[in-house]
């Protein structure tokens, strides 16, 4: 713990990994929020994953992945959708479909980079203590984009969540209104696989999500508890991965996994106790 | 007295659903200050009715005009109120919410809703009398509670028109009788469209009744008898008859 305050003091690149770790959080908690209650954790999963695609096709032709995984999240996003509005009897097949596809051509792409070999792995699992400076300035920007469009939507997204048709038959473009979600879900799958990485994506924008939902009564409430408890582990994820020198990306994800376990345990006893006075 | 208005006009219409045709030709006008029962057993096509009168669906043929003009002219004329089951009962959403998504079509596009809406949905909720539930989560009310809280969202948009599909499915007989009575009072300014598979209530509150077994079995003006039921249902009779003389 000392040390890593010592650490945090004096080099840059643990105050990067604590400042990305917090702006990320704050578009985590609240698309995560509309993830969880949408229930659309595997089209989320299905934009991660293709976003490979895009950062092997940028870092092969020489740009910065993080450009291509924008670009790449937000195709991903639009066509996944379109294909889970039309053909959502077998959306689960065609995303999976996707999924892998779009992974399998990152791949090809790094394979195939001239020179150095990028490290697949930092990708795949993130590292948050080697990304650069400039990317602070990238996801403040995101974070601004995302939570402007938010407030701008956000009686429109939560009509479009809870009752689709009935947003429909107050003239709600659903569909776009739809289409425009999954992009800022997207964009914060960008966010995110600078913290985790690709594989870990989804856990940590549905869990704190979901740990929070236990304590809320609103969207609104959600979001905000959500932020909070994503900005607690990656803090700390951050704090406990220092020392023993683990991967900090893993030991984000563990540590929200066992909150929302041990949430998940408090509400159901919480629950009995309250019955068991009826 | 002056002729009344037809609300909804439909003619010859027929729909199916993957080519098993679900209504035929169904021809059916319900007037100003109507309050129509459609009755039928369950996968009988009156959800379907419903929803081609909404525009949800268009059918293969014939004609569907409501206050004259398209179903989709027409929504922000008519006030629906689905199943609740339907709805996710573990979404954080307080009632107030709830009911303000009856104002979408009617607030401003982008940001908040105004202060107009606010208090349209407010005095929706007294009418439906569940204002003091305004600060609850949706999901923790009662079934008979949820009901009142979907009337008040179709209120809140000021309709001509309320449509309601199996109002009270899954709930029990006082609070049944509760919704109808308020329906009754709505009655007296609104024209009313109401779906259930259920007999029972419906008989007393109702003017008319349409009976739908894919087609428009009877569509009697007068109150509905015995053997008007055992000729529009070709099916279980009995059960029927035995939930009728309750």
């Amino acid at each position: 713990m000392f040390e890593f305050l010592h650490v945090l003091r004096n080099q840059t690149f643990m105050q990067n990994a604590v400042i990305i770790g917090l702006l990320a959080s704050v578009a985590c908690g609240v698309m995560g929020t509309y993830v969880v209650v949408r229930r659309i954790v595997f089209i989320s999963g299905g934009i991660a994953h293709t976003v490979l695609g895009g950062m092997g096709i940028a870092y092969y032709c020489g740009y910065n992945p993080i450009h291509g995984a924008v670009v790449s999240a937000l195709i991903a996003a639009l066509v996944i959708g379109f294909v889970s509005l039309r053909y959502h009897q077998h959306e689960d097949t065609i995303i999976g479909a996707l999924w892998a596809v779009g992974m399998a051509v990152g791949i090809l792409f790094m394979y195939k980079t001239p020179g150095y070999n990028v490290d697949l792995m930092s990708y795949l699992f993130g590292n948050i203590l080697m990304v650069e400076k400039n990317s602070v300035w990238l996801l403040g920007c995101l974070d601004a984009l995302i939570i402007l469009l938010v407030l701008l939507f956000y009686k429109r997204f939560l009509g479009v969540c809870f009752d689709e048709e009935y947003s429909e038959l107050q003239g709600v473009g659903v569909v776009s209104t739809y289409l425009l979600l999954l992009c800022l879900i997207a964009l914060t799958v960008v966010m995110l696989i600078q913290v985790v990485g690709i594989v870990l994506v989804i856990a940590l924008l549905t869990l704190p999500a979901a740990t929070a939902r236990y304590y809320v009564h609103s969207l609104g409430q959600m979001m905000i508890l959500a932020s909070i408890l994503s900005a607690l582990f990656t803090t700390s994820g951050l704090v406990v991965s220092y020392d023993p020198n683990l991967p900090a990306g893993a030991t984000i994800i563990v540590i929200a996994g066992l909150a929302y376990l041990l949430a998940t345990v408090l509400k159901g006893l919480t629950m009995r106790f309250h019955s068991g006075r009826d | 007295m002056s002729q009344k208005k037809a609300v909804v006009e439909i003619a010859q219409v027929d729909f199916a659903y993957d080519g098993n045709l679900v209504l035929e030709n169904i021809t059916l006008t319900v007037e100003e200050r109507d309050f129509l029962g459609v009755v039928g057993p369950n996968g009988s096509g009156k959800t379907t009715l419903l929803e081609i009168i909404l525009g949800l669906i268009h059918p293969l043929s014939g004609k569907v005009r409501v206050f004259g003009r398209t179903p989709k002219w027409s929504r922000h004329l008519i006030g629906y109120i689905p199943q609740h089951a339907d709805l996710d009962a573990s979404f954080p959403i307080s009632v107030m919410d709830v009911v303000l998504i009856g104002r979408l079509g009617k607030a401003p596009m982008l940001g908040r809703y105004r202060k107009s809406d606010r208090q349209a949905a407010e005095e929706a909720m007294r009418a439906a009398e569940i204002y003091d539930l305004r600060n609850r989560r949706f999901g923790a009310l009662s079934g008979g509670q949820k009901q009142r809280v979907l009337m008040a969202r179709a209120l809140v948009g000021q309709p001509e028109l309320l449509l309601l599909d199996e109002p009270t499915a899954s709930i029990d007989g006082r609070v049944e009788q509760d919704i109808y009575e308020l329906l009754k009072k709505l009655n007296e300014t609104v024209t009313i469209v109401l779906v259930s598979h259920d007999l029972g209530f419906i008989s007393t509150y109702v003017n008319r009744v349409a009976c739908v077994n894919r087609r428009l079995v009877c569509n009697p003006t007068e109150h509905i008898t015995g053997d008007v039921i055992e000729a529009c249902y070709s099916g279980p009779v009995h059960m029927l008859k035995h939930k009728c003389e309750l």
